[in-house]
């Protein structure tokens, strides 16, 4: 594999709120190399949209702390200046949201928008060279008819069309890595199929590194070549996404799998909810933050925290778990017959 | 509950059901260009005891469908049944009894909450909408009893909707909808706005009043996943058409439908073994053991 072209490391965002201190994101290490899709999952809060768009540069200011390191292509992101991190984003690094209205300008033509993102980045293109590009990309993005809805706006587009027009955008000065965050939810299953294999399909031709944040385990598995668990502002396990599915060693993880339906689950099998709900992040629970809910917990889990540490035989499968690996091994075998624990 | 040898007969149906919506322009001078079709002639019974599964996307027709059953839209032509009486136009005794026998769970418990109302006085309303349990302490009573039923503290019913977290809304939403008792219960996408460990819960709630209540359900979803574990039947519904309706197992084993097909083929698949708990029964719920409701 490649070295990194975006590497966090250690990042601990808090913010400042009238209730206390938010711990958004505690002690966070990943990475992600050109080529390669890193699935980050988790639910809300857990800290999964803080960690990525703190990367970018967007989450700053007074009553934010942040500590750690971003660094892209080795350059220290949060040390950047503003004016530089301009420079950065949109042309070496970009990001897709869930909601394209929310990032494109509602009384602006889709075209209009894309060439000034273009632009932006490169004083010398004129104008007219920027409109062919800006139908370059829509037709890149498998917009039918792109030399029409150039200039459409985009409150004219569907929900998947404007997705495209966004992840247009996002490509326009080529990027090396591309942030995702939840690009389908908001989308038919159809329509999602579509955009997924969009983003593998640019992934490929353009040699960029994705991170996809997301919070539903299909969309990684379909998407994803390594996966990021995050709960309550830590990542609690992390392995190549094959592994994680084959044999997921977290008792979150398997709480996710349990208590997602799934098409191919055996007939009448029963869900199995993660009780009770995730934790205050102004107020973390002691010890392990998952033992509140955790079926397996032991005294001991209720003051010690665990660390992230690599598996024995597989070291690129990293789990924050005080069971011992060979109790973890056990349990999951038990649950994938359809053991109730 | 039904279930006797004489077979279950259609609690709810919809005949030849027809809805357009007029597509206008202008604000001061509305002109009428023309119409969408949102539900086009769709014929449905929803069976007593069962749980109905409606599958589609955005713009399908299915959540339309749903309100006209519910005569909480009207249809632009076409019969709405209940126990099968026409009652496409019922108006006052008789809607506000249908009202009381047809109950609608929300996506969006948030918006389906009046934030400076107590979850106690939302969960009351329906008996002050409806003049029932109105002696001194009665409604708290039951207010408390119904919490409790959804897996809430009944101590909650002094707070508001903005302490509670979506799954706990949704909670408060699912015990108003049951409040009266009602024999159908229409979900419309109750799970799409709560995180993966929270669906299950509520999914998982809704499962265990529909043995407890002997409700009939009608789950309205646009993830064949849930259905599938929520279901026995499954209606899929592409652009204001019923395009295919069959038992679940029927359904994702043998699709007839091209569209079936596509939606079943564009879920993304997990790898991996399909852990679950034990298996509950097969096909329809375990019959309730009491005789009457």
């Amino acid at each position: 594999m490649s070295d990194p072209i975006l590497a966090v490391e250690d990042l601990r965002v808090a913010f400042d709120t009238r209730d206390g201190l938010v711990q958004a994101v505690d002690g966070v290490t990943w990475s992600v190399a050109p080529g390669r899709t890193l699935g980050i999952v988790g639910e809300s809060g857990s800290g999964k949209t803080v960690a990525a768009t703190t990367a970018m540069g967007l989450v700053r200011g007074a009553r934010v702390r942040t500590s750690g390191r971003v660094l892209l292509e080795g350059e220290d992101l949060l040390a950047a200046s503003p004016e530089r991190l301009r420079r950065v984003r949109g042309a070496t690094i970009a990001m897709v949201f869930q909601d394209p209205l929310s990032a494109l300008h509602p009384l602006m033509r889709v075209g209009a928008q894309i060439a000034e993102a273009l632009r932006s980045h490169r004083s010398g293109m004129s104008a007219a060279d920027a409109r062919a590009r800006a139908i370059e990309l829509l037709e890149h993005v498998a917009i039918p008819n792109a030399r029409q809805r150039v200039d459409a706006y985009p409150h004219e587009l569907s929900g998947g069309m404007r997705q495209r027009a966004m992840i247009a955008m996002a490509l326009a000065n080529e990027p090396r890595v591309l942030i995702a965050d939840e690009p389908t939810t908001a989308l038919d299953v159809t329509v999602q199929r579509q955009i997924l294999a969009l983003l593998r399909r640019l992934r490929d031709e353009l040699g960029m590194a994705m991170v996809l944040i997301t919070h539903d385990l299909g969309v990684v598995a379909e998407t994803a070549d390594d996966v990021a668990v995050m709960y309550a502002g830590r990542i609690v396990e992390q392995a190549p996404a094959a592994e994680l599915f084959a044999a997921p060693q977290h008792p979150y993880t398997w709480g996710l799998l349990r208590s997602m339906p799934r098409l191919d689950a055996p007939a009448g099998a029963e869900l199995v909810p993660i009780p009770g709900r995730p934790p205050s992040l102004v107020h973390p629970p002691s010890g392990c933050r998952f033992h509140p809910r955790c079926p397996y917990v032991r005294e001991r889990h209720r003051s010690v925290d665990p660390a992230l540490e690599p598996l024995a035989g597989t070291p690129e499968h990293r789990v924050a778990c005080l069971l011992s690996e060979a109790e973890r091994r056990a349990i999951w075998a038990r649950l994938a017959q359809g053991a109730p624990r | 509950m039904s279930g006797g040898a004489a077979g279950p007969a259609p609690l709810a149906a919809v005949e030849r059901l027809v809805k357009r919506f007029p597509i206008t322009r202008g604000v001061m001078f509305r002109r009428r260009l023309g119409e969408v079709p949102a539900v086009d002639d769709v014929t449905l019974e929803v069976l007593e005891g069962e749980a109905l599964g409606i599958v589609g996307e955005t713009g399908s027709g299915k959540s339309t469908l749903a309100r006209i059953m519910l005569n909480l839209l009207e249809p632009t032509s076409g019969v709405v049944r209940w126990r099968g009486e026409d009652v496409t136009h019922a108006r006052g005794a008789r809607l506000a009894e249908l009202r009381r026998a047809r109950q609608l769970v929300f996506q969006d418990p948030a918006g389906s909450l009046n934030p400076r109302k107590t979850i106690g006085a939302a969960v009351a309303d329906p008996f002050a909408i409806h003049g029932l349990l109105s002696e001194r302490g009665a409604r708290s009573r039951r207010v408390a009893e119904l919490l409790e039923l959804v897996g809430l503290d009944a101590a909650l019913a002094n707070r508001y909707p903005h302490e509670l977290s979506g799954g706990m809304r949704q909670r408060v939403g699912i015990a108003r909808a049951i409040a009266l008792r009602p024999e159908l219960l229409v979900a419309d996408e109750p799970v799409s706005a709560l995180d993966v460990s929270i669906q299950a819960q509520i999914l998982m709630l809704l499962r265990r009043l529909r043995d407890e209540l002997g409700l009939t359900l009608v789950l309205i979803a646009h993830d064949l996943a849930v259905v599938r574990h929520m279901c026995e039947r499954v209606a899929v519904m592409h652009d204001g058409r019923l395009v295919e309706v069959a038992p679940v197992d029927e359904l994702f084993r043998a699709p007839r439908a091209d569209y079936t097909r596509e939606l079943l083929a564009s879920v993304p698949r997990i790898p991996g073994p399909a852990p679950g708990g034990p298996p509950g029964p097969p096909g329809p719920p375990a019959q309730s053991s009491s005789s009457s409701t």
